[in-house]
């Protein structure tokens, strides 16, 4: 076990380094951050060269990324053009998107394994069908249409809730942008886990346990979705990246100030710092997510060993 | 006892006959199979048919059918492989000859008809800028589908290629494509879309296309890799090496037509998510501009006024629905026909 964890440490290195020099040199490639800075004015090129230097951008790109990667290993994200600490930013926008990312992965995990087990157990028949219908549905309506659409009906025409979410994010404001930032995964987890349910349920294991005489409940939640889980488990851990990164669409329709909000910003303004910093931050929870996935398969099957 | 007053068609356990393949390992690539599992056919189709049950067996042992084959048989009789590839043909006919349903140009637009309902005139109201809808929508088709189109055959030609060699040969070239590809995945799509996007100016349609292919052919080539390491363990393809089969024939003649399937399966349904995607990017203001007319630009332009004149939202909106539902259909059934469990 600790040697198989040292060896996927040893693996998210390379993927690490790569990833956030991809970015690096995208964004490298947005143009002169100088330009930027002044807003298309004219710039005295002393001054111009006297900024370019000070923010090593007269250096070659390798130099300028090694230069950024030495200071993030020492807490230091740097400063967006615009005077502000990129950690500042970060701590105004990560607590936002986390608790929008919190709110959409329990729905998503909580209805989406219900959905599934149920039309899991229940398939061909009407039940079964209606999930599959709402999920094929769902996934095919492109997210910012749902959101807008949940937004305009349950917000603007019902009053149920806030359209836009208050200062501060608080909880229940997140509701309506967590289901709808949850939907398209929400469909994909029902599917997954009616697929895997209903595969399941004619093993042998689920014979024994129902011939042993236990009561249908613990037949389906020990013995039945413990051995289903595998294959959403994965899914919801590789979704757990796309969701923080996929907030964008969702923080933008309901005004949340999260990472999505400050990315699209630093993007527009090609303030460097703020990207890679944010980027850089969002590959590490993705490659976490992915490591805690493979060490919970060992505990969800036994029967999966780790060397 | 609690399980047993649930009437038999509910229990899983009950009188139904059981597969005689084993269950397959569940993965990633089984979610859209869902129905696989029912479409079993577990029982003779035909109550008469059973006594002559064994000559039928015969008759078919006849002639080796292949693999494509039995999946074509097994899709004539489906009738969703039907309706969706009904609807993408008519779709693609739209793509091509838009002009044969409108008159109407899809620039041709007046500011004094800005937001009108549906008339005579223009079936399905008209946007903002005064254009009629119904033209957009239909024109928007070429755009949407030529990007969902060629951005799925350059990611499935880019990804099978080198992820099949890479689980072909295996070996240090495997190990450098799995680091590529995990790279890939770590960035979030939208993200390295903004980027990618903001850097160039161009807005064409083969810009997008690009960057669709750059961010997807990771995943196809994983789903290939896995697929061909399955089929090159198989007996057929020893046999055919302890037979002096080179690796060039071994690859084309042995694996692939036997690793193919998934690949054309899963690059169906990324078909239909990467018209979805379009959208979006337009939606971002990073995807496809005007004077290029797609559904993505139209959603992206009903945004403002959809709670005023409900039509400029809805119908690109269900164009571009069906479009993605029908090629996800389309992949289940396909999905279905050529898996050879479940015959």
């Amino acid at each position: 076990m600790g040697r198989y964890v040292i060896r996927r440490l040893l693996q998210m290195i390379p993927v690490f380094i790569g990833t956030t020099f991809l970015i690096f040199y995208m964004v490298y490639a947005l143009g002169d951050p100088v330009n930027a800075m002044f807003a298309g004015k004219a710039v005295d090129p002393a001054v111009a060269a006297q900024i370019r230097h000070q923010l090593w951008l007269d250096r070659p790109l390798w130099e300028q990324y090694l230069h950024y990667m030495g200071n993030i290993f020492q807490g230091n994200f740097g400063t967006a053009y615009n005077g502000e600490e990129v950690t500042t930013l970060m701590g105004t926008a990560f607590p936002n998107t986390l608790k929008l990312t919190t709110v959409a992965f329990s729905i998503e995990c909580v209805l989406g394994i219900l959905l599934g087990v149920f039309s899991g157990l229940k398939r061909g028949r009407f039940v079964d069908t209606l999930v599959l219908i709402l999920t094929l549905l769902v996934i095919s309506i492109p997210v910012f249409v749902i959101g807008l659409v949940a937004q305009y009906f349950i917000a603007v025409k019902w009053h149920i809730v806030d359209p836009s979410v208050a200062y501060g994010s608080p909880w229940q404001d997140l509701i309506l942008p967590g289901a709808v930032l949850a939907s398209v995964s929400l469909a994909y987890v029902a599917r997954l886990t009616r697929t895997s349910v209903a595969e399941n349920v004619r093993a042998d294991y689920v014979r024994t346990a129902v011939a042993k005489g236990l009561p249908r409940r613990r037949v389906v939640t020990n013995h039945l979705l413990r051995n289903s889980l595998i294959p959403v488990v994965t899914f919801l851990g590789t979704d757990l990246g796309a969701l923080m990164g996929g907030a964008l669409v969702t923080e933008r329709i309901f005004n949340i100030q999260g990472v999505g909000y400050y990315l699209y910003q630093g993007i527009l303004q090609q303030n460097s710092p703020t990207v890679v910093g944010f980027v850089t931050i969002l590959v590490i929870v993705y490659l976490v997510a992915n490591l805690l996935v493979d060490l919970l398969y060992a505990v969800l099957d036994p029967r999966i060993r780790y060397a | 006892m609690p399980d047993q007053n649930t009437d038999p068609a509910d229990d899983p356990m009950g009188t139904e006959v059981h597969s005689a393949f084993a269950t397959p390992t569940p993965n990633l690539a089984s979610m859209e199979s869902e129905q696989l599992v029912e479409r079993e056919q577990l029982e003779p189709e035909d109550p008469e048919d059973k006594d002559n049950l064994e000559d039928r067996d015969d008759r078919q042992r006849e002639r080796a059918r292949s693999l494509w084959q039995d999946a074509w048989r097994d899709l004539r009789g489906n009738w969703i492989f039907w309706v969706s590839s009904l609807v993408i043909v008519f779709l693609v006919i739209v793509a091509i000859w838009p002009g044969l349903f409108t008159s109407t140009s899809p620039l041709a637009c007046n500011l004094s008809n800005s937001l009108q309902g549906s008339s005579s005139a223009h079936p399905f109201g008209t946007d903002n800028q005064g254009c009629d809808i119904y033209s957009r929508t239909l024109h928007g088709a070429r755009a949407s589908i030529t990007v969902g189109f060629f951005a799925t055959i350059g990611s499935v030609l880019v990804g099978a290629v080198l992820g099949g060699l890479a689980g072909f040969f295996g070996g240090w070239w495997d190990a450098i494509l799995s680091r590529i590809t995990d790279i890939f995945f770590g960035i979030p799509l939208l993200l390295g879309a903004m980027v990618f996007l903001t850097a160039i100016d161009s807005h064409s349609v083969w810009i997008v296309v690009a960057f669709l292919v750059i961010l997807g052919w990771p995943q196809i080539a994983r789903i290939a890799r896995g697929s061909v390491i399955t089929a090159k363990q198989q007996d057929y393809v020893t046999a055919a090496r302890a037979l002096g089969a080179g690796n060039s024939r071994l690859m084309l003649r042995h694996i692939l037509p036997n690793a193919v399937a998934p690949i054309i399966v899963v690059g169906t349904i990324a078909l239909g998510s990467y018209i979805s995607l379009e959208a979006t990017l337009s939606f971002l203001g990073v995807g496809l501009a005007p004077p290029t007319v797609s559904w993505g630009i139209d959603l992206s332009n009903a945004v403002q006024v959809f709670r005023n004149a409900p039509g400029t939202l809805f119908y690109p909106a269900a164009a571009l629905s069906i479009t993605v539902l029908a090629f996800i259909m389309l992949g289940d059934a396909v999905r279905e026909a050529l898996d050879p469990k479940l015959r």
